[in-house]
């Protein structure tokens, strides 16, 4: 055999030797990813067994509000009207009225009014609980004044001058002490003897 | 003759050290894979744990219902009690 085929031969076994090491390394690695990727799945299907419901309840959950969200508005605007309602929204959460109502697209539209202008703090309660309030129809005091169409103008109209900003000024209470005008007389008989009857004899 | 020497040296100064630059290659690229996996399979594990909580939603289902109910049975009182707003002119 000549020279030149054992280098040949030494080459060949070279390549194999090494062909050897690193398929073997690789082969142990993939076996290190296939048992990896097997805790992946594990996680994976837990996470899908898990999951599984959430569609159905966050969708029931979603038509739920959304029908909470439909009924408020509607009964918001109902009451209050388009306009009071955007002012009564920007009263209470300012910047609201800008986002304007869900089922009212031309609500976004509206110049929402100072609520505190339109009603008072009070003032539809008191009106409810009073006589506007239905169970007042049979009240002694007469019928009810509950108009059914048009009742927020008998609201309003407990104020019809506006709402007043400070109680009407009541009658001063009156001066008391030893620098009062007016003096009240004193009983003579304190801190001397009790008088005493006259004896029976 | 000559043209084994010439195969010889073609395998050592080429084929040899390209054949090892491939195997390392595809050795270091498996290798690099594996913490990949760790780590996801880690994530999964923690994300399985985070919704734990999942069936709670059923809870809240339910109170969500009971709690539109409310609100329904509230709007409905105060449409009674409550006039419209005024029909503008």
């Amino acid at each position: 055999m000549s020279g030149a085929a054992v280098v040949m031969i030494v080459a060949v076994v070279l390549i194999v030797l090494a062909l050897v090491v690193y398929l073997v390394g690789v082969i142990l690695q993939l076996r290190n990813i296939t048992a990896g990727l097997d805790r992946v799945i594990a996680g994976v299907g837990q996470i899908l067994e898990k999951t599984k419901p959430v569609n159905d309840v966050v969708s029931d959950i979603n038509e739920q509000l959304d029908a909470g969200v439909d009924l408020l508005e509607g009964l918001l605007v109902k009451k209050a009207g388009l306009v009071d309602a955007m002012g009564l929204v920007e009263g209470l959460y300012p910047g609201a009225a800008a986002e304007g109502l869900r089922n009212y697209p031309e609500s976004k539209d509206i110049d929402a009014p100072r609520i505190g202008e339109v009603y008072t703090k009070g003032t539809l309660t008191l009106a409810r609980l009073g006589r506007e309030a239905p169970v007042a129809a049979a009240s002694p005091n007469g019928p009810a004044i509950r108009n059914p169409a048009y009742a927020t103008a008998s609201a309003r109209s407990l104020y019809p001058g506006g709402r007043p900003m400070e109680p009407e000024p009541l009658p001063r209470s009156p001066v008391i002490g030893t620098d009062a005008p007016v003096q009240y007389e004193q009983r003579d008989d304190i801190g001397k003897p009790r008088k005493r009857m006259p004896s029976k004899s | 003759m000559t043209l084994w020497w010439i195969g010889d040296i073609v395998l050592f100064i080429v084929v040899i050290p390209l054949a090892a630059y491939l195997l390392h290659r595809v050795y270091m690229a498996a290798r690099s894979i594996d913490p990949s996996v760790k780590e996801i399979a880690q994530v999964a594990e923690a994300g399985s744990k985070d919704l734990d909580a999942v069936p709670l939603l059923l809870t809240t289902q339910d109170q969500v219902r009971q709690t539109v109910v409310g609100v329904a049975g509230y709007g409905a009182s105060l449409d009674v009690i409550v006039d419209d707003a005024e029909v503008a002119a």
